[in-house]
Formats: structure tokens, sequence, C-alpha cells
């Protein structure tokens, strides 16, 4: 069991990388040839990158959208955020004192990471428009990460899991050293979900994270008139007359 | 139009429930062969479409970053799906800006993902059939480009984009749209959307000078090809005689005789607005844009000054200095940006929008108004779509919100605003915008309406409003073809100029 997991582990977190990069580069490498961004827009760079964070970090343009999905999703990304932060503690020897730090406030925000993620569940469930667009996808995307989150919380705050051989185990793995994982069955089970979403991210809707910086809507400065805008491509038409 | 009428209003926007099927249909008359053949793209539908279309979307993936990182990054929030005039009006849940994304995106996810290849159920993939092409044709022809649903989506997915890609790639085997593309072939063998050659142009502005005189005793020019000119203007051609356009390019005249511009519009370049951009094209979007490159070059012109718009605007704003070299700050190195951006004048902003225009001469106080000739207005403004969300006015960003009602402001004395939910960056298209002017649209055309005549309607109740200004040919258009279908006078929509010219005071000049 601990050398599937392991390998499990190393495939996923290739895959993951491997993707993304991939993913990333495509999408850097693909010209943006005209200026698009929805205005009123920054005309400097330094207003494009405080546009972005505001995106990035509050969610500017959802909170204008829709204010329920706005919360729910705010509220599931900043737990996830904090609870992965806090995950670390199992990856690192000795635990820095800011992972350490955070550590209380990650175990609570599991509590809140699921009900985030009830409430965008609901949202999908039972408003009819949501429904309406909504795939097997979303849908089952939703219930891995709240499966997760459950697993989780019910190993923090239920059936205790042997943490130190869980360290262990992966300070190992990082080591390139197989240890042995503790065998329960529902920290097993959250491995495999967190192993699965990993080698999925790169090929699935979960690449909103890269692609929201890539947005040439929201990362273009608003200064068509002052700058000429050009991609290879399109420079290659003139040369042509 | 009799068998066509308004939807009613809603008592508060709340989102309307879903209609399924609401809006099926052939949608608009297809392009024959020759509107089709004069463009470059096949006159019927190919007999190998279906690996065509394939190959052109996995081209325009490759060409534009906005479609291939669109095609990827929707989650099926839902913040976008009640944000379009055309879902409010229609209720059909595939006029949904993320359903109507995704009547592609099932399309990529089958094609070009691992996903959609080998478990195509689990994410909504379907192969392209020709059902989905027709589907497609039907509702990315119910889509104006207006950008609304990219205000509020957490990654900026802009439908317009998706919109144009499928535009393109149906033309691209055969099924274009016929309005958009006779239109396109008018101004390229002509010079206009109207099709209205040199000699009926030059006849047209001559009977306006007479016209003008009759009205204020003034040689007010209207001059045409005049090599040296200062300034070329470059309108929507609607502005030589629909009404209420025309009103807006005597406005346009006005200021530049009260100022002494020397002015000139161009026969070859007669056309403002740039359908290549609503077929998602960007070689018409280009070849357009340079006969006015060409006019500008030929006539020597030392500045650009674009009449009211939208999309145009979008296009000259946003576009011109990327296809043409209208603009500044092109490198020493590009020869054919320099050729023409050494000959304009940079003290000015090139191209300049004639709000920009204007308002900078107000406020130099260079223009004089009788403000109380427009006191039998009350007068609110429609930001039209493409300039509120594709392009700016100004020196700082919203300058496009400020600069209109500065003007109407500075030449009325009763502005008052409609719903805020509805204007600026949230404003609703006019419901006839991106190719969809078109009388075989009508019943779209009026249903998307709606949003836009429920805030008027209580702008009209609450404020006794009997003036919507518009700087748009199309909005201007669209509305005084809808509002009687709600119920209000088609001479209520006008444009910011018309106002202007109410209230302009000519001296000698
Ligand atoms: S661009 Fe405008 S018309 Fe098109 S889907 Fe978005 S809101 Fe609707
Ligand atoms: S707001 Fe954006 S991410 Fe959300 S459903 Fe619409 S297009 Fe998709």
């Amino acid at each position: 069991m601990s050398i599937l997991v392991a390998i499990l582990f190393y495939f996923a977190v290739l895959v993951f990388a491997a993707g993304l990069i991939y993913r990333i580069g495509l999408y850097a490498r693909t010209p943006a040839p005209l200026k698009i961004p929805t205005t009123p827009a920054p005309t400097t760079r330094g207003g494009v990158v405080l546009r972005m964070t505001r995106e990035v970090v509050l969610f500017e343009s959802l909170f204008k959208g829709n204010l329920w999905t706005w919360a729910m999703g705010w509220l599931f990304h900043v737990s996830l955020a904090v609870v992965t932060v806090r995950h670390l503690r199992y990856f690192l020897e000795p635990v820095p004192a800011w992972v350490g730090f955070i550590q209380p406030f990650g175990q609570y925000a599991g509590i809140t990471m699921v009900i985030g993620l009830f409430g965008l569940w609901a949202r999908r469930l039972f408003v009819e428009r949501i429904r309406y667009i909504s795939t097997p996808s979303d849908h089952l995307w939703l219930v891995v990460l709240i499966v997760i989150g459950l697993s989780g919380l019910l190993m923090s705050f239920v059936v205790h899991t042997d943490v130190i051989g869980v360290k262990n185990f992966f300070v190992g793995l990082l080591q390139f050293r197989i240890g042995a994982v503790p065998s329960d069955i529902l920290l097993l089970g959250h491995l495999f979900l967190v192993f699965a979403l990993l080698a999925l991210f790169p090929i699935s809707k979960l690449l909103h994270a890269p692609g929201v910086f890539f947005s040439p809507t929201r990362n273009q400065t608003d200064n068509p008139r002052e700058h000429r805008h050009l991609s290879a491509w399109a420079s290659k038409l003139e040369s042509e007359n | 139009m009799a068998d066509i009428t308004a939807p009613a209003y809603r008592t508060i926007p709340i989102v309307p429930a879903l209609k399924p099927g609401a809006m099926e249909g052939k949608g608009p008359y297809i392009a024959n062969d020759k509107h089709q053949e004069a463009l470059g793209f096949p006159g019927q539908l190919v007999d190998n479409w279906h690996d065509k279309a394939i190959a052109k979307m996995g081209e325009l993936l490759g060409k534009f970053r906005s479609l291939r990182v669109y095609m990827d990054a929707c989650v099926h929030c839902g913040a976008c799906a009640d944000k379009c005039h055309y879902f409010i009006g229609t209720q059909d849940p595939k006029n949904m800006p993320v359903a109507r994304q995704d009547l592609m995106r099932s399309v990529y996810r089958r094609y070009f993902t691992f996903a959609g290849k080998y478990f195509p159920k689990l994410v909504g993939a379907r192969d392209l059939t020709r059902e989905v092409l027709d589907e497609w044709y039907n509702y990315f022809h119910q889509c104006s480009e207006c950008r609304r649903c990219s205000v509020f989506c957490p990654y900026g997915i802009d439908t317009a984009e998706v919109t144009m890609a499928a535009r393109e790639i149906l033309a691209s085997i055969g099924m274009g749209q016929k309005y958009s593309n006779e239109i396109i072939g008018k101004v390229h063998k002509i010079g206009n959307n109207l099709g209205l050659p040199e000699p009926a142009l030059r006849d047209t502005l001559e009977g306006l000078e007479e016209d003008v005189k009759d009205d204020t005793g003034l040689d007010i020019r209207f001059p045409l090809d005049v090599k040296g000119a200062e300034v070329l203007l470059i309108t929507p051609s609607a502005d030589f005689f629909a009404e209420p356009h025309i009103d807006g390019l005597i406005g346009y005249a006005k200021v530049f005789h009260a100022t002494g511009t020397s002015w000139t519009l161009s026969s070859m370049a007669s056309e403002g607005a740039n359908f290549g951009m609503f077929i998602g094209s960007y070689d018409q979007l280009r070849k357009i844009a340079l006969r006015i490159r060409e006019a500008a070059l030929e006539l020597g012109v030392k500045r650009i000054v674009v009449g009211e718009c939208g999309h145009a605007w979008r296009v000259a704003y946003s576009f011109w200095n990327t296809l043409s070299g209208v603009g500044d700050g092109a490198d020493e190195t590009d020869r054919f940006a320099q050729m023409l951006q050494r000959q304009l004048d940079h003290r000015y902003k090139q191209p300049t929008h004639i709000c920009e225009f204007t308002w900078d001469l107000i406020q130099r106080d260079a223009l004089k108004f009788d403000k109380s000739k427009n006191d039998k207005y009350v007068i609110t403004f429609h930001d039209s779509c493409n300039v509120a969300r594709g392009s700016r006015m100004g020196d700082t960003p919203g300058g496009q919100f400020e600069i209109p009602r500065n003007i109407i402001k500075a030449v009325a004395n009763n502005f008052v605003e409609m719903d805020p939910n509805t204007t600026r960056e949230r404003t609703f298209c006019c419901g006839g915008g991106g190719g969809l002017l078109t009388d075989d649209l009508m019943d779209l055309r009026v249903k998307g309406a709606l949003p836009r005549m429920e805030v008027l309607n209580q702008a009209v109740q609450q404020h006794g409003v009997n003036y919507m200004a518009a700087i748009c040919a199309i909005c201007k258009t669209q509305f005084s073809k809808v509002m009687p279908v709600y119920g209000f006078d088609r001479r209520m929509v006008g444009g910011v100029h018309q106002l202007v010219s109410n209230a302009i005071i000519l001296g000698d000049n």
C-alpha cells in the first residue's frame, strides 16, 4: 500500500506540474492581437497589477455579478488557501513559525471551506439557471472537494489519524524514501482524491486558476492610442503588402 | 412590424424564468454566394464543412489568446447568466452568456481536450453535427457582442470574443450572415455601408448645406475630399441622411464652423462603421480600417475625428492603431505606421472622438451656447455598449461616461440619470448591435430592448424624460424603430450633437 500511495503521489505531482507548465506555456505563447480590456480599465501597468490583484484576491468582478456566489466562492477559496498552507506542516521539518501560527485557523478554515462548497453546490442544485448550465463534472468536482474536506475534518476533529506517521511518510517521499503510510481508510481516501485532483487539474475547469492571469480583458493596459500594439502574425500581414 | 409586440415590463427586475427553446429557429438570412464570395468566403456550405470548421477553430485558438483562455477558464459559476439583455428579453436559456459560450465550448471540449475526447458526457462535450451548426448560426446571431457579461465574470470571459470566433468559423465554411456580409461588400466596392457613391454623397452634402443655410442663414460647409484640410471626419454613413442621425452631423459641422476648423469628409472612407468586427474577421476588420488610412494619407490631414457611433469608436479607439497605424507611439522602425504617424499632429489624441473634440473646445470657452434652446427636453443618456466597455475618451478611465454627460450639461438645463444598474459600464445594449440591426431579426431586436425600455419608462414616469441621448448610429436606428412598439415616440432618441446643434450660438466666423 505504501508503495502504491508513493507512486500515485509522484505521478500526480508530476502530471500536475508538467501539465500546468504546458498549459501556461500555451496561454503565454498564444498572441493577443487586439486590445480588448473591458473598460473602464487602468491606463498604466501599475494600475493593471492592482486590478489583477483585486480580481485574484477579492474576486471583484464576481462581487459585482452575484453576491451569493461571491460570498460562497470567496469563502471556499480563502479557506482552501489557509488549509493548504496549514498542510505544509506535513511536508516541512522543522515546521516554519508562520505555518505553526496558522495551524488553529487552518483547522477552522476546513469547516468554512466545506460550508462554502455546500453553498456553491446548493446554488447549482436549486437555482434554475445555474442548474441548467451545470454539467455532471461541475457537480462531481464539488463532491470531490466536499469529500476531501469532510474526510480531512473527520481526521482533525473526530477520529484522529496518526499525524506523526503521515508526516514521516511525506517527509520521506520528498527525499525519495518510501516509508510506511498509516493504513487508515479516511486518510487513504483523502489522499487518493487529492492526488486525483492534482492529476486532473491541468485538463479540467480548474484551469480557471492560471487562466485568470492570462485574460486579455483584465490584464491589458488601456493605452491603444498611445502605443501601437502588434502581434507577430498581424505584423506579417503588413510586410505582405 | 404589426405582428411584433413588446414583452411586458418586469415589475421588479427579477431574473426571468427559463423558457427553453423560446428563440429556436433558423436565425437571420444566410448570405448568398455573391455576398460570400465578394469577401473571399465560400458561396455555399462546403462539403467537408465538419473538418474545415474544426480546423478553423484550431487556427483561431492559436491566434487569439482570448478564445484559448476563455474556452478553458469558465467554471459555470453563472454570474454572467442573468446579465444579457437577450436572455432577459427572450427567457431562452441559450441566451445566457455562459450557455452561448457552451455552444462552442462543448465542441471545443470534444475535439481539443482529453476529457471531452474520452468522457464527453461527463464534461458536456458533443460532436459538431449539422444540428449543432444550425444552432450556432441561430444563437450566435442573438448576441450583440456588447460585453456586458464580461464585466461580471470573475475571469473576464467576454462572450463577444466567442461569438466573433463562431461567426468567423461559420462564414469560412459558407454560412455567413447576409446583412453583415452584404454591407461589408458595399464598403469595399463603394466606400460606405449604404452604398452611396461619391456623386450621390456630394449631392446629399450640398443639399444639407442649403437646408442648414435656410435654417441658420449661415454658410455652414460640409466639405468632401478637400486635400490639406486639418481634420478628417470619419462618421457612420447613417449620419448622411438617416433620422435622427443627420441632426448630429449638422451639430459636428456647426462645431467646426464655430471654431473655424478646416475639415473634410472622404468619399473613399465615407464610413465609420466597421462590420468586420461583427463577423469576427480580423482580415475584414483590417481591410475596412485601411481605407481610412489611405484616405488620411491621400488628403494629408493632421487629425482624424470620429463621429457618434459605438462600435466604430471601439474599432477606432482600440484597434485602428494596430490595424492601420492611426494613433501614436509606433516604433521608429515601424515604417508602415510611421508613414502616417509622422503626418498626424500629436498634440491631439489620434483618433479623437467628436465628443472629446467638442468638450475640449467647451473647456477652453471656444463655444457659446443658449441652453434654453433645449429647455423643452428632459434629457437622459444611454451609454452605448461599445463606447462604455470597449473604449475610452479623455485621459482618465471612465472619461467615456463623463465627457458626453458634461457636454449635455453644458448645452441643456435638464439632465437626469437612469437607474445606475443600467448605465456606465453596466449599460444595456440597445438590442440591435453587433450586426443584428436587420429586419429579419425584428422580434429579437424588440425583445432585446426590454431592459433599456424598462428603465427608460421608470425615468419617464419619475422625471418626465422626453429625450434619450445616445452616441451611436445603431442605437439611434434601433431605438427609433423599437420605441414605438413600447409606446414611446420614435423621436425621443437623438444624438448628443443634436443637442449641441440646438444650443450653439454661431457668430461670424
Ligand atoms: S456580449 Fe452582450 S449580447 Fe453577447 S452574450 Fe454577452 S451580454 Fe449577451
Ligand atoms: S461568469 Fe464567467 S466563469 Fe461564470 S459562468 Fe459566466 S463565463 Fe463562466
